[in-house]
């Protein structure tokens, strides 16, 4: 009897699952696999924890035939960036993945592809750098290279990563621009989570092949990575820097041609329980989920608190930020990383500036959680929700802080 | 800050600045870099053609006669040539002077 209970219910659960074509897949994996929907013609890259999973599939579904591609294993990840330059400037779509010391290591190619406009697109399972040698999970990683010229995007879970990645592609290919979306290391690198993949054929619909205008090619030859005299320099900053900017429309418009394909929707911002909000936490990456169940929290006990998230990091979307944060009194910008010496991390920076290019004053605290790996929990949001809270009546001591260290 | 120093309007460069006539490299000109201009002395050199071997630009060229001129539009003054000229037929003099 039980047993026929049990395998009732386990049918109905595949049945949804069959459904919903949602598969249970570690996230590394799932993302592996989605760049292989995305018929990538070269995979260059160096294994790294907590990265090391997704070009190790990529590796094998190569091995196996399952994917038509160059899988170049370099001896770098300065190597690696640089053989993605080349492949993706003779017009091949390229694919590499890094964390940590490796996006240092790759770091002087980093401004090389985006100066270049080259479409490349990375996976960056984000982890602390070192010293002191760290593998877990934080955001100093990809806030050295905030201002290298790559789209900059954020997942919260693995569906959204696997998303991006489809995104990604589009993105990049029409905006002539690096791609670089942020994961989790570990918290969502390492987690088996149920991913619903697009079929192929709306992926070939949404993906369609590459085309570059100007590439490498004997036929019609070119030269890329000129010298730039002062005379010129400038003149090629500004380009690219307007072409960043440019951007911001292409990525929405490609979220709106994927919401209209999948019924899922994208926005350079999240907005979590922000109606009527007071106080506010920004957040990015997966911690947003744990600091969602601090707002329940807070909300059912009458407190008007809400969460912001940003998706998109560059382009920063400046105009959605000031419209998101509506009329709260006050923000708790949680930061993930450090910028040693400034007047706050690196979001909190962003949004302090920002907020200047508006009428809008609410107060800002400054808080860095969560670096290399250690809990921020549902607890530890309200305690910042609170320490955002004060900051109306009381104006805190520091432009920043770090939030839970043991003195 | 000098007016309107840039070579090229930003809107009119290709993605990427890349440089989409092969070989244009040749309009540039470099011979405005220079502060001393080699001359030549017709009477000593014996037109071995070691500037022409040496010169890092391949600035020079034989002419009719067999001497080997150095093409002004191109030359940075880099002295090279004057080293390396076995009679000293070469004299690197400042531009001014010339």
């Amino acid at each position: 009897m039980k047993e026929k209970a049990i395998k009732e219910v386990s049918l109905g659960i595949a049945e949804t699952l069959k459904i919903k074509k949602k598969l249970a897949k570690e996230v590394s994996i799932a993302i592996a696999d989605a760049v292989a929907q995305c018929k990538v013609d070269v995979i260059s890259a160096y294994p790294i924890t907590p990265q090391t999973h997704i070009v190790e599939h990529l590796a094998e579904l190569v091995n196996n035939g399952e994917l038509d591609a160059e899988y170049i294993p370099v001896e770098s990840e300065h190597a690696a960036m640089s053989a993605c330059i080349g492949a993706s400037a003779t017009g091949a779509r390229t694919f590499t993945a890094t964390s940590s010391q490796g996006l240092l290591f790759m770091y002087e190619v980093l401004f090389i592809a985006s100066a270049l406009r080259l479409p490349i697109v990375m996976v960056i399972a984000n982890r602390s750098i070192s010293a002191p040698i760290s593998i877990w999970n934080d955001h100093s990683d990809i806030m050295t290279m905030r201002d290298s010229g790559w789209i900059q995007v954020f997942a919260e879970n693995g569906q959204e990563a696997v998303d991006l990645i489809y995104h990604s592609y589009k993105i990049a290919e029409k905006a002539l621009l690096p791609v670089a979306i942020n994961i989790d290391g570990f918290i969502l690198t390492h987690v088996v989570e149920p991913i619903e993949f697009l079929d192929q054929d709306l992926i070939d619909q949404y993906i369609p092949p590459i085309k570059m205008k100007y590439k490498l090619d004997p036929k019609k030859p070119i030269s890329i990575g000129a010298i730039g005299v002062p005379e010129i320099y400038t003149e090629a900053k500004k380009a690219q820097d307007e072409a960043l900017n440019a951007s911001y429309k292409i990525i929405i418009n490609a979220w709106k041609e994927f919401e209209k394909l999948t019924g899922k929707k994208y926005q350079p911002i999240e907005s979590y329980r922000m109606e009527d909000a007071e106080v506010a936490l920004i957040i990015m990456g997966s911690l947003a989920e744990t600091a969602m169940n601090a707002v329940d929290f807070l909300r059912e006990k009458g407190e008007k608190v809400g969460l912001l998230r940003f998706r998109l990091w560059r382009p920063f979307p400046l105009k959605d930020f000031i419209k998101a944060i509506g009329k709260v009194k006050a923000i708790g910008v949680i930061d993930r990383a450090v910028s040693h010496g400034a007047t706050g991390g690196p979001v909190g920076i962003e949004v302090r500036s920002a907020l200047y290019q508006s009428n809008k004053r609410p107060k800002i605290v400054n808080l860095i959680a969560g670096l290399s790996g250690r809990d921020v929990t549902v607890e530890d949001f309200i305690t910042l929700f609170e320490r955002t809270q004060q900051a109306i009546k009381k104006k805190p001591k520091f432009s920043y802080e770090i939030y839970g260290v043991k003195e | 800050m000098a007016k309107d120093e840039g070579l090229i309007s930003w809107k009119k460069l290709a993605p990427g600045m890349a440089i989409l006539i092969p070989g244009n490299s040749a309009e540039f000109k470099t011979g405005d870099w220079r502060a001393f201009r080699p001359v030549l002395d017709k009477e000593k050199c014996i037109k071995c053609g070691l500037c022409y071997v040496f010169c890092p630009d391949l600035c020079y060229k034989k002419d009719e006669e067999g001497y080997y001129i150095c093409n002004l539009y191109y030359c940075k003054g880099c002295g090279i040539c004057a080293k390396n000229c076995p009679r000293k037929a070469i004299t690197m003099v400042l531009e001014e002077e010339v």
